[in-house]
């Protein structure tokens, strides 16, 4: 059989049980892979995107600005200003003589009109190159306009996804420590990386409400300007999606001392256990923890019926889970545990090796785990072994479509609420709708004589 | 006439940027892997983007340039990149296309390759490399696609005997246009060179084994021997800003061009028609005059409920104004025609498609991005609204039907097959926008009607 992987890529894939866990990870994209990664900027613009209040200016070609425009299904509960797409569409003249004047004054029309709280400028690999000094004319904006306007080092071509999160993280932590925080509660958290895809932030803090825990700044989803700068006050960092915002929470102990938990709300295990954590967290006072208990016994009380009926067609079932974050990567293996699926490959764009090794620790014998996998690869790991459903993105989903199998989206351009308990069924719901179509009689991979 | 906006700053732009077009029109070409040359970015953002219209999977390579590239060159990771992609995906030919950070950082991509060559003496299995100049700070998504196919011509086409084939360059249409183009030229028994075409590679079956390079596409022999064909036609009004496929074909091989519109409604069809058959010396095939006629019979029926209609089209260029066309002579009022694109010809182009039809021209804008659009829009009280997907935010706030038309369409499935072109396009067309109009009727009226 011809060898799937290119061979400078085969230490990024392992196959557990066959040899001692080792692989290689967070190295550039390899040339000529068709990577399934984005840039920098993406790596910024999907974590800053959210904030709705704030002016978000793509300082470069067209192309940047128009293929993020309302991509994330990330929602708010008042100003929709991060829905909009700003660019400064560079021109060749731009490029020759520099653009800091053009961005300076589309940056005062775009504040005078739109009145946004802060404005982040994004740089792209254009500006990195024709050497705008994006700091200076955000310096001066911020002085004529009285309101912060911060740029992120986002250029495409430095570094991959990863130093885009880092660079989001640099411009929120300018924010934070700017406003006052005198009447925030001792039981406080910041929710830092969940997006609020599909309203899945309000459900988090209903949880915490409940448990009597007061939310101080959403970070990133459904998120305000004014809470962000505020967020310095809080007791403690809940930290999702590590990847994205766990460089604002270590800044944030260093400089202010608040301590920090790693979460997910992704499946009724992890979601559970992440309320026992913040509550353990407090333990001056015992009723939270009480309360935490109560918040979850009612909600998998309602979820735990249709979740059997669920799991009665899909078990035995088998997945495959490609995401771009491996945090989640984790609580998916959990949750098809949790109705007797079996995970057969798993695999993660940004992981860590510290991220590897927890999967080769929790996925069960012969499954592959793989990192910064591209098209043939997946189709290949997807014929292996058979699969029923592809949990990944946008760019997985005509692969696991074009071959006959089942696809449950589980990005940030999903409509679906897939975090918290509620999540927990919509996520089955969502599995159990692909699985259990009747189109698969008709594919070629289950009924040889057709489509073809 | 009002003034023509002129802000400093874009949003919500119409328009893609020049390295996509070039994406798209290489994947329609025999065994071709586009290729961009630049960040890891580009190519994932855009991949996205066509994958959400098209539901098809597009595999674009990238040399996934990091920093120490983008100071000291791109050449190595280009080179390493097309080893890596032709082991991987075995092409019959690589199309690379440059982006806006390789452009500025002075990579000569023709020298490159001519280096390459020379020092590996050619890939293994000799795959064709053509490369065509796409930076993205000068022109859209359209000009990137014109410019490959003129660069494919440049490039591949030879002294060939003459044959009696007609060269046909459509543009951007939909994979069901390029369907009907194949049946149509079949129909009037003539040989076709269609370039690119997308009706297979981003429309096909589904597949029992993922294939590395869909099957379809230009043939690559038929490229090389477009030189001897019988003439050349090629849709754009707009045409003509660079040099195009026509152009070259006439300058260097003496082969007769004919430039006309996208053949939407029945005017411009006609034109078509007639070319084609001066070109072929056969009448136009009989069942062409039913589907004319009955086109003619349904624009009888329905022309009612359309007359005097307002409103309001935006996009390509060349799609616009073919669609303006149609509009025109149904009876519906253009009011504004409003495209990102800058060919200098939108305004004349519209005027030649609605003379004798319209007594009143429209507004006509090019530059323009939908914040633009919204506000020529106030006052105007459009009826309806036509134009790919991403108008729909003004749709909705001006709760009129949104035509969806063009590339992309992200909120609905199939736009790959919608039909624009010819008589059947134009019935479909037809169909569609007095159905929207009757719907709002309908849904507006207090009574429920359900006869109308």
């Amino acid at each position: 059989m011809e060898a799937i992987a290119l061979k400078d890529r085969e230490n990024q894939i392992h196959r557990k049980g066959e040899k001692p866990f080792e692989i290689v990870c967070d190295k550039d994209s390899l040339a000529g892979a068709v990577s399934q990664r984005a840039c920098v900027f993406c790596g910024s613009r999907v974590v800053l995107y959210p904030i709705a209040d704030a002016l978000h200016l793509v300082h470069g070609p067209i192309g940047c600005a128009v293929y993020t425009w309302d991509i994330r299904g990330a929602l708010s509960s008042g100003p929709e200003l991060h829905r909009l797409s700003f660019s400064t569409d560079l021109q060749e003249m731009d490029v020759i003589f520099g653009a800091e004047k053009k961005l300076e004054n589309a940056l005062l029309e775009l504040i005078d009109r739109h009145q946004p709280k802060a404005a982040f400028v994004y740089s792209t690999c254009i500006v990195g190159i024709i050497g705008d000094d994006l700091e200076a004319v955000c310096r001066k904006v911020a002085d004529i306009t009285k309101i912060p306007v911060i740029p992120v080092q986002s250029e495409g071509f430095k570094g991959n996804k990863r130093s885009g999160y880092k660079a989001a993280c640099n411009a929120m932590f300018r924010l934070i420590g700017t406003a006052d925080t005198s009447n925030v509660s001792k039981h406080s958290i910041n929710i830092l990386g969940d997006f609020n895809l599909a309203g899945e932030i309000w459900m988090i803090r209903d949880y915490f409400k409940r448990m009597g825990v007061e939310v101080v700044a959403n970070i990133t989803g459904d998120g305000r300007i004014d809470d962000i700068c505020r967020a310095h006050g809080a007791a403690l960092n809940v930290v999702q999606c590590s990847g994205a915002t766990m460089d604002l929470a270590n800044m944030m102990e260093e400089k202010y001392g608040i301590p920090s938990i790693r979460v997910s709300y992704f499946g009724i295990e992890d979601m559970s256990e992440a309320l026992y954590d913040v509550a353990r967290f407090f333990k001056d006072d015992p009723e939270i923890m009480t309360r935490a208990s109560q918040v979850i016994q009612e909600e998998v009380q309602k979820i735990y019926p249709e979740l059997q009926k669920y799991k009665k067609a899909l078990a035995g079932k088998k997945a495959a889970i490609y995401v771009g974050g491996s945090f989640k990567a984790f609580s998916l293996v959990k949750a098809f545990r949790l109705v007797d699926m079996n995970v057969v490959m798993v695999g993660s764009q940004t992981g860590t090796p510290e991220d590897y090794r927890e999967l080769d620790d929790i996925t069960d014998p012969g499954t592959i785990i793989v990192d910064d996998s591209n098209p043939l690869e997946l189709t290949s790991f997807l014929k292996e072994k058979d699969v029923d459903i592809f949990v990944g993105g946008v760019k997985e989903r005509p692969i696991a479509y074009k071959l006959g199998v089942g696809f449950c989206d589980h990005n940030h351009e999903r409509k679906e609420a897939l975090a918290g308990f509620t999540g927990m069924v919509n996520f089955v719901r969502e599995v159990y709708s692909s699985v259990m179509s009747p189109v698969w009689r008709f594919v070629p991979r289950k009924n040889r004589n057709s489509g073809e | 006439m009002t003034k023509m906006p002129n802000y400093i700053s874009t949003t919500n732009a119409c328009k893609l940027c020049k390295p996509l077009g070039a994406s798209v029109a290489f994947r329609g070409m025999e065994g071709t892997v586009p290729y961009l040359h630049g960040s890891q970015g580009c190519a994932t953002y855009m991949r996205r983007y066509i994958i959400s219209h098209f539901n098809e999977p597009i595999d674009i390579a990238s040399s996934s340039l990091s920093e120490k590239h983008a100071v000291y060159g791109g050449a190595a990771n280009l080179k390493l990149g097309l080893i890596n992609v032709n082991k991987k995906y075995e092409p019959k030919m690589i199309g690379i296309a440059t982006t806006c950070l390789t452009e500025t950082i002075g990579d000569d991509v023709p020298m490159i390759l001519k280096e390459f060559a020379k020092e590996t003496g050619g890939l293994k299995g000799n795959p064709l490399l053509v490369n065509v100049s796409t930076p993205s700070y000068s022109g859209t998504h359209m000009e990137g696609f014109h410019a490959t196919v003129a660069a494919v011509i440049e490039q591949l086409t030879e002294k060939s005997k003459a044959n009696k084939t007609i060269n046909l360059l459509p543009g951007f249409v939909s994979s069901a246009d390029y369907r009907l183009l194949h049946e149509i030229m079949a129909d009037f028994q003539n040989q076709t060179t269609i370039l690119p075409d997308l009706s297979e590679t981003l429309d096909g079956t589904a597949l029992l084994e993922y294939e590395k390079v869909p099957r379809g596409g230009t043939p690559l022999q038929a490229i090389k021997e477009m030189s001897g064909a019988a003439a050349t036609i090629e849709f754009g009004r707009t045409l003509g800003a660079a040099k195009t496929g026509g152009e070259i074909l006439k300058d260097k091989f003496k082969v007769s061009n004919h430039r006309l519109g996208l053949p939407i409604g029945i005017s411009e069809t006609d034109r078509f028609f007639d070319v084609l058959t001066e070109i072929t010396g056969s009448p136009s095939p009989h069942k062409y005059e039913l589907q004319r006629g009955r086109l003619v019979d349904a624009y009888v029926d329905g022309h009612k409920y359309v007359f005097g209609k307002k409103a309001i089209i935006y996009g390509e260029e060349d799609m616009v104004v073919g669609l303006t066309s149609f509009l025109a002579e149904i009876g519906v009022q253009p009011i504004l025609c409003a495209s990102g694109g800058k060919s200098g010809r939108f305004k004349e182009a519209i005027a030649a498609v609605t003379d004798g039809v319209l007594t009143e021209q429209p507004r006509v804008y090019e530059g323009m991005d939908f914040f633009d659009i919204a506000e020529e829009a106030e006052g105007l009280e459009p009826d309806l609204l036509v134009g790919h997907s991403k108008g729909y935010p003004l749709a909705k706030k001006l709760n009129i039907p949104l035509i969806r038309m063009g590339f992309p369409i992200h909120d609905r499935i199939g736009g790959q097959r919608i039909l624009h072109l010819g008589y059947q396009g134009a019935q479909h067309l037809f169909d569609t926008v007095v159905n929207s109009l009757i719907e709002k009727k309908q849904n507006d009226s207090p009574v429920g009607y359900s006869y109308m």
